[in-house]
């Protein structure tokens, strides 16, 4: 199955190049158009062969951590890549504590009394963040809250990196950590909420009840873990589509991770690029699932003794 | 904030067989987003004949402007009149969500139906196939076939879209018809000596017609959020042509002297998500309780 979906995504990663109108190489090369900038472009994707062995070309490049040299930048692929990776692995890291240390305890309290005022209010709040796009969420907090509260590093090219200035590097990913977050929170809270209310009416939890266990222990020690398979099948797929959705919140506030290249790539047709990132984006995505499949079959064994 | 939350959810409550007391009644809030919903699909279909400003004639000396009795929700920067454009740029909200989940459902929902009910080789390889697919998000795919496959038009991000949304109705549409096609009404029919057609289309279609309903609406909300983060990103529909997702991104640069225009057509999009959600929610636990009954 994992070999077959990869092979299905370098495929279509791999014919992009394809739907190009026209002679890919004079679109792809665009301003540096020279004869010997094409004959590189030509050997580089076989583009004189037939299709087929123009994909084992290009699969055996990428092989060997070859994705091509922008014509554009002039730097590889891989390069700039390369350097995007980390930022994005710090936002999906922060975010995803905020979303976790945020959903799992307010879950419980709405679970421990269902149609209470508390879990009222909060199922409606988070049914009205459901409907509310990433996108929105960004211009809004930008406009309200960001602009008359000064929170630093926000806006254009205010980026600072881990490197130089790490108190400033948290500023500035401040404001997409928390929309991220909030659109992982808003999921989470409802499908650990829906399970712990079921869980809890399981017998095993009135039998600890009536050992006289505090309500505190038998929320985290007996029914968070049977209750978190549904969470964390969903949070596999939300953290991959994080890869993808933070794209638009990358590019809105200037934080140059692989959706932020991505997006300054399209607006440049620098093609090589934003093939480069769809195929490393897609397998990240694919390997994430398929880490978590493997997270829930150790949670709970009777899955795969199914 | 993502929609997949929903679809997951439908999927798992379609396969469990519990069946939660919920309220029977569809509610006043209901009926109040069905009323919202149609004047946005009368507003989008009427526009040209109601009383509207031209939604691309620019006014230079009134840009910027507040809401006024002239122009109810203020002017934008080339003093073109924000609520005709609200109005106008639904058209392309709605398009693009129903053209792409015509194709979606036409091809996702009987082909769904067929490897629910025929099972066996045809199904395990479809379905297989089917959740490679469905590994990665639409998102990903849809913005890289339409970065390469220019001149964009509308057209194509119907195509584009649709296509991938073909996976998700197959696998809500095989789950729920898996369940229906175990019940005793249906193998009462198989064994009376029906037709694979006549069960289909009397048993099984009315059944998971329902369900495929109550996803139709959240497939709606997803496809107008993904148009909105397209035209974000300048893959939509050309300027000056209105689009929700395109007056929110064109007002970003000027957010601090016309917030307004970053506000209206912000609400006008939430509102309408808020409810597609809720319809779709409302639905989904209507026709479970009704089915608990039976």
């Amino acid at each position: 199955m994992l070999m077959g979906i990869i092979i299905v995504i370098t495929v279509g990663a791999f014919y992009l190049i394809h739907l190009l109108p026209g002679d890919p190489a004079v679109i792809i090369l665009g301003t540096g158009d020279s004869p010997a900038n094409k004959a590189k472009l030509y050997a580089q994707l076989g583009l004189n062969k037939p299709i087929y062995e123009q994909y084992f070309v290009w699969m055996k490049n990428i092989l060997h951590g070859n994705l091509g040299t922008s014509f554009i930048s002039e730097t590889p692929v891989w390069t700039t890549i390369k350097g995007a990776i980390p930022i994005d692995l710090e936002l999906m890291v922060i975010s995803q504590i905020l979303a976790f240390a945020a959903a799992i305890p307010l879950a419980m309290r709405s679970a421990k009394k269902p149609d209470g005022p508390l879990d009222r209010v909060l199922s409606a709040g988070s049914f009205t963040l459901l409907s509310i796009p990433a996108f929105i969420a960004i211009v809004l907090l930008v406009l309200f809250v960001a602009i008359d509260l000064g929170v630093p590093h926000t806006g254009p090219s205010s980026y600072v990196s881990l490197g130089s200035d790490w108190i400033g590097n948290l500023e500035s990913l401040a404001l997409p950590s928390f929309v991220l977050a909030l659109g992982s929170f808003v999921v989470y809270y409802r499908v650990l909420r829906s399970d712990l209310i079921a869980t809890l009416q399981e017998e095993f939890i009135t039998m600890a009840r009536s050992k006289g266990i505090s309500q505190r222990r038998i929320m985290w020690r007996h029914a968070l873990r049977p209750s978190s398979v549904a969470l964390l099948g969903t949070a596999g797929v939300n953290i991959g589509g994080l890869l993808a959705g933070g794209f638009i919140v990358q590019y809105l506030l200037d934080i140059p991770g692989l959706g932020y290249t991505l997006i300054s790539a399209i607006g440049y047709s620098d093609y090589l690029v934003v093939q480069g990132i769809v195929l490393v984006v897609a397998v990240g995505v694919i390997l994430i699932n398929f880490t978590f499949d493997f997270i829930i079959n150790i949670v709970d064994p009777r899955i795969s003794r199914e | 904030m993502s929609n997949s939350y929903f679809v997951d959810e439908l999927v798992e409550e379609s396969t469990t067989q519990t069946t939660p007391e919920r309220k029977k009644r569809l509610g006043v809030l209901f009926w109040i987003c069905v009323v919202w919903l149609a004047l946005n699909v009368l507003g989008a279909i009427f526009a040209n004949v109601l009383p509207l400003q031209d939604p691309l004639y620019q006014n230079y000396s009134i840009i910027n402007a507040g809401p006024s009795l002239h122009h109810l929700f203020g002017t934008d920067d080339l003093g073109r009149d924000i609520f005709s454009r609200i109005v106008f740029g639904s058209r392309v909200s709605i398009e693009v969500s129903l053209g792409s989940l015509l194709i979606g459902f036409g091809i996702g929902a009987p082909l769904g139906m067929l490897a629910a009910y025929r099972r066996g080789k045809f199904d395990s390889l479809l379905t297989t196939f089917m959740y490679m697919f469905l590994a990665f998000p639409a998102i990903i795919a849809t913005i890289a076939v339409l970065s390469f496959w220019t001149p964009r038009s509308l057209l194509k991000i119907i195509i584009v879209v649709g296509v991938a949304s073909i996976p998700l109705v197959y696998r809500v549409i095989r789950t729920a018809t898996m369940n229906i096609a175990t019940k005793d009404y249906v193998i009462a029919a198989k064994v009376q000596g029906a037709t694979d057609w006549r069960i289909m289309g009397r048993e099984l279609l009315p059944n998971v017609a329902p369900i495929g309903v109550s996803f139709l609406l959240i497939g709606i909300a997803s496809v107008i959020t993904l148009e909105g983060s397209l035209a974000f990103l300048g893959l939509s529909v050309n300027p000056p042509t209105p689009s929700w997702g395109n007056m929110i991104n064109e007002s970003r640069t000027i957010l601090q002297q016309n917030p307004w225009l970053a506000i209206f057509p912000s609400l006008a999009l939430c509102l309408f998500l808020l409810c597609l959600n809720f319809i779709g929610d409302r639905l989904r636990s209507h026709f479970e309780v009704t089915e608990g009954k039976l």
